[in-house]
């Protein structure tokens, strides 16, 4: 009697043991877990919110073309003037957002939606956008394109 | 600016007034009408002389005479004599004569503003003021002066100035919405208050967009008249470059000028041009195509499928757009759907200016890629959505973990205490 | 897990360190610490909590700097960026959030229940004073942590805050512009808070939390006077492990409620502060202010030619010198008789701040 009251005893006291020793383990994983991914570095090292990192080289971007870039949740365009600068501005139009693009044969940034017109410092010329686009800041850092907004 | 001319080849000048253009620099000479006049007391003679200061033509060194003719240096009433070329105060023709003295001589105005146009004089006898001011004699159309308020003329960049964009309404106002006033001549005198309840009136006068048209962008300013019908379009398209062309490629534009109405003042109006929304097409109450369409005939039937499209395609956005809101709200990242449903947005602004060709055909072109985009947000916000499902799930799993633990701790408790107190009793 | 410590088996290993650092006069020491049993017990364990607490605000708070950016650039934008694109970013820096909430909520019910408990008696007068000190740290912490994310309604309840001290006089104006970093609120006010809030205040609380602990570890645990009147069984349970495994158990309720709290209520991140807009409509303080913001708030601008918030300010700072001072006031409690005062002083203050705290949260904004 006394002595299955012992086994049972110890039976009971090793499960308990087992089984805290196993919910601890997991418990430690599941603080570990999200703690070892919160320390990977994220995809995109950096907020976009104010400078994003172009997938671009400079060396791509072939003179008097532009293209549309991502910059946070907003468009952003990329300009190569003939002269071979870059110059990059909020690709939103100032009239109802629309997205523009560049128009190689007049080297404008162009809207399509009501003709708008700009020239490449961003100043609004023709159609209805009211005001200029939000210019950026182009810095080439070795084969990286980064655009910045100004403050 | 000072420069010694002639004194002689200006009083000659005004002898010959109408014959001979004066190409003479203003000058700062001795002039002694401001002494007198500002030191009256009827304000009529005052007035002109004290405001005068201010007046562009007085900073470019010109003085009373250089209009009113007369002897300048005179300090008595002889130089009002009009044997000196005194002119008094100019009324009709007379007016545009004497400001076109000047500003109708290019090789003169180039010498103070190259840029400035010398055809005003010309543009103003083809205008319907200058028209009835030359041949019907009529005195109570506008002149230069109606405008351009005299001795107090400012350039028109000038906010003060009687021409600054902002001002034109109502300098125009001052006679077309005078009922009593143009009572003689039988045309409407609401202008001015329907172009105050226009979205270019509130562009102007809320968002400060000087570029927004008032009555001279439309009208012309010196040649001013109502646009004619059939070139209505033109005017507009100014502006509005893309609807313009697609009206003009459409079936509608052959039809309207058939019909004898205007292009796009049928529908937009003209004075009162309000703010554009997708009720204006369809066959619904506030649709503008039942104007000439009725719900069962082919233009009604595409007008109430172009009004579907149309519709659909705002609502899948706004769809996408509230899903996103919701998702960066909660945290997530939604940076990716967001910027590609930009191009949404920019389909659904393309679309409504597609609109204006009047075909089925051309607006599917427009709104099938909006649809397409914003489906792919949406679906990126459904999945972000779904991930923040998946932080409760994992919340979930932690805390059955926790609470087993809980309980093993608890059980640990008890039965350690019981094996304490049981090898305390030992003890004792 | 804690059979070792019974077991006078030990391993080389510990013989190893035992011989360099003296082990064995720390197991002496833990095994002579002991927690009195009896009804208050209860009240024991919100120490052990708030420390626990404080723990994992250490520990997130670290994790947060590995991302945060102190610059009103940048503030903004590194805790957006922290939230969407760092991997449980959201649950770091939530977890932070809520644990400052629930570590001044615990150290709440820690103060008040030693202060029913009379445990400042001599000779813990000294744990009482260092564990006033800690409450007023865990207030500037949560005071300078607000202002951190640089978001609208924090810019803004800043502002309100630190315009407080102004109204003393002689050196108002200056406390003003020391907190400030200048005139109004800035981004210098964000790097100062910044260096108070993750070197500072740490730096202080190290000393003060080293003090505390170890007058708790001298004194052993107050037995309130009127349970030893009402005559104590003198039962104790040992602390180790009897006392920290319930702790534990504590721990870990708090944790999940933690977690949950982060889960479903991830703290928000709100609007970017722009100092050149007017100041939004109902803006709040974190809640434990609350009752001081609605108290100066509801104050008429002058009592009795006296200006009504100078008043206000000055009352807080009596009220907070009664109660640090409590264990040279109630000195009926430090020879062992009952004294009201005390209990009366201290409820009165809870239900004052349960009061205006309520009204902070309801009354109209606009008020």
């Amino acid at each position: 009697m006394a002595e299955g009251m012992l086994k049972q005893f110890i039976e009971r006291r090793n499960f308990l043991n087992w089984f805290l020793g196993t919910t601890a383990g997991a418990f430690v994983f599941s603080v570990l877990y999200p703690l070892s991914r919160y320390l990977t570095p994220p995809p995109v090292a950096e907020s976009t919110a104010r400078s994003v990192t172009l997938s671009l080289k400079p060396k791509e971007v072939k003179p008097n073309s532009g293209q549309i870039f991502r910059f946070g949740s907003q468009p952003g365009i990329l300009v190569k003037t003939q002269a071979g600068e870059l110059k990059a501005f909020s690709a939103a139009c100032t009239h109802l957002a629309c997205i523009v693009q560049y128009r190689s044969d007049i080297s404008h940034i162009w809207c399509a939606c009501h003709n708008g017109h700009f020239d490449l410092n961003g100043k609004n010329i023709e159609g209805p956008p009211p005001k200029a686009l939000e210019e950026y800041a182009v810095n080439v850092r070795a084969d990286q394109i980064v655009v910045s907004k100004k403050s | 600016m000072i420069r010694a001319t002639s004194r002689g080849f200006l009083w000659l000048g005004i002898a010959v007034i109408l014959f001979l253009p004066l190409p003479a620099i203003g000058q700062q000479q001795v002039e002694n009408c401001a002494a007198c006049h500002q030191a009256l007391p009827d304000g009529r003679l005052a007035e002109p002389a004290k405001q005068f200061v201010g007046d562009i033509h007085a900073v470019k060194g010109f003085g009373c005479v250089s209009c009113h003719g007369g002897d300048a240096p005179d300090t008595e009433m002889s130089a009002m004599n009009p044997a000196k070329g005194y002119i008094g105060k100019p009324t009709g023709t007379k007016i545009v004569d004497v400001c076109g003295r000047c500003h109708s001589d290019a090789r003169f105005m180039r010498q103070y503003n190259p840029a400035l146009r010398v055809d005003q004089v010309t543009e103003y006898y083809t205008s319907v003021h200058g028209r009835r001011l030359k041949e019907q004699k009529d005195s109570k159309v506008a002149t230069c002066a109606s405008c351009h308020k005299p001795h107090s003329i400012k350039a028109p960049s000038d906010p003060r100035s009687s021409v600054h964009p902002l001002h034109v309404a109502d300098t125009c106002g001052s006679c077309h919405a005078n009922a009593e006033y143009m009572a003689p001549y039988k045309i409407p005198t609401d202008q001015l208050a329907n172009y105050k309840k226009s979205v270019h009136w509130r562009m102007m006068a809320n968002k400060g967009d000087l570029s927004a048209p008032t009555c001279n962008d439309c009208h012309g300013n010196h040649g001013a008249a109502p646009p004619g019908i059939s070139w209505v379009g033109n005017v507009c398209s100014q502006c509005h470059a893309v609807n313009g062309e697609l009206f003009s490629k459409s079936r509608h534009s052959q039809v309207f000028v058939q019909m004898g109405i205007p292009g796009c003042a049928t529908c937009h109006d003209n004075h009162q041009i309000l703010e554009t929304s997708d009720e204006l097409i369809g066959t619904q109450d506030k649709a503008v195509c039942t104007r000439c369409h009725t719900g069962e005939d082919r233009g009604g039937k595409s007008a109430a499928a172009m009004r579907a499209m149309i519709d659909s395609l705002r609502q899948e956005y706004d769809k996408a757009h509230a899903i996103l809101l919701k998702a960066g709200h909660a945290g997530m990242e939604v940076s990716q759907p967001e910027f590609d449903l930009n191009e949404a947005k920019t389909a659904l602004i393309k679309a409504r200016a597609a609109i204006h060709a009047f075909s089925v055909v051309t607006l599917k072109k427009e709104v099938d890629p909006g649809l397409q985009v914003s489906a792919k947000a949406y679906a990126g916000g459904l999945k972000a959505l779904e991930e923040l499902g998946f932080r409760r799930k994992w919340l979930a799993v932690s805390a059955v973990i926790i609470l087993a633990l809980i309980v093993g701790l608890v059980l640990k408790i008890r039965q350690m205490e019981s094996a304490q107190k049981g090898s305390d009793k030992e003890g004792v | 897990m804690d059979m070792e410590n019974r077991s006078p088996e030990h391993g080389k290993l510990w013989h190893w360190l035992d011989e360099r650092i003296g082990l064995k006069d720390f197991e002496k020491l833990a095994r002579k610490k002991e927690v009195p049993v009896h009804q208050h017990t209860i009240w024991y364990y919100f120490g052990g909590m708030t420390l626990f607490l404080f723990m994992i605000q250490v520990l997130s708070g670290i994790l947060l700097l590995l991302y945060y950016r102190p610059s009103a650039t940048e503030a903004y934008e590194s805790i957006q960026f922290l939230m969407t694109e760092v991997q449980f970013g959201w649950l770091v820096r939530s977890v932070h959030a809520w644990s400052a909430n629930l570590m001044i909520l615990a150290m709440f019910v820690h103060m008040f229940s030693a202060l029913m408990l009379r445990s400042y008696r001599r000779p813990r007068e000294v744990t009482w004073l260092s564990g006033g000190g800690l409450l007023g740290l865990a207030l500037a912490f949560g005071f300078t942590g607000y202002l951190l994310p640089w978001n609208e309604l924090a810019f803004f309840a800043t502002r309100v805050g630190t315009e407080i001290p102004g109204v003393l006089p002689i050196i108002g104006s200056f406390l003003r512009r020391f907190l400030r970093g200048g005139e109004d609120v800035t981004g210098a006010t964000l790097t100062r808070f910044y260096g108070i809030h993750v070197a500072v205040l740490p730096a202080i609380v190290t000393v003060i939390l080293g003090l505390h602990l170890f007058m708790v570890q001298k004194h052993g645990m107050s037995v309130p006077p009127d349970v030893e009147r009402r005559g104590w069984s003198r039962r104790v349970m040992p602390f180790l492990p009897n006392f920290l495994l319930r702790d534990l158990v504590g721990w870990l309720c708090a944790l999940g409620v933690l977690a949950a709290l982060a889960a479903y209520y991830p703290a928000e991140l709100g609007k970017k502060a722009d100092p050149f807009q007017p100041a939004p409509i109902g803006i709040k303080p974190e809640w434990y202010f609350m009752a001081m913001f609605q108290t100066l708030k509801l104050l008429p601008a002058h009592i009795l030619g006296i200006e009504g918030e100078l008043l206000g300010v000055l009352g807080f700072g009596a009220i907070g010198a009664v109660l640090i001072l409590m264990p040279f006031v109630d000195r009926r409690a430090a020879v062992g008789q009952p004294s009201r005062f005390p209990a009366a002083f201290g409820i009165a203050l809870i239900l004052y701040t349960i009061l205006l705290t309520y009204l902070g949260y309801t009354m109209s904004p606009t008020k």
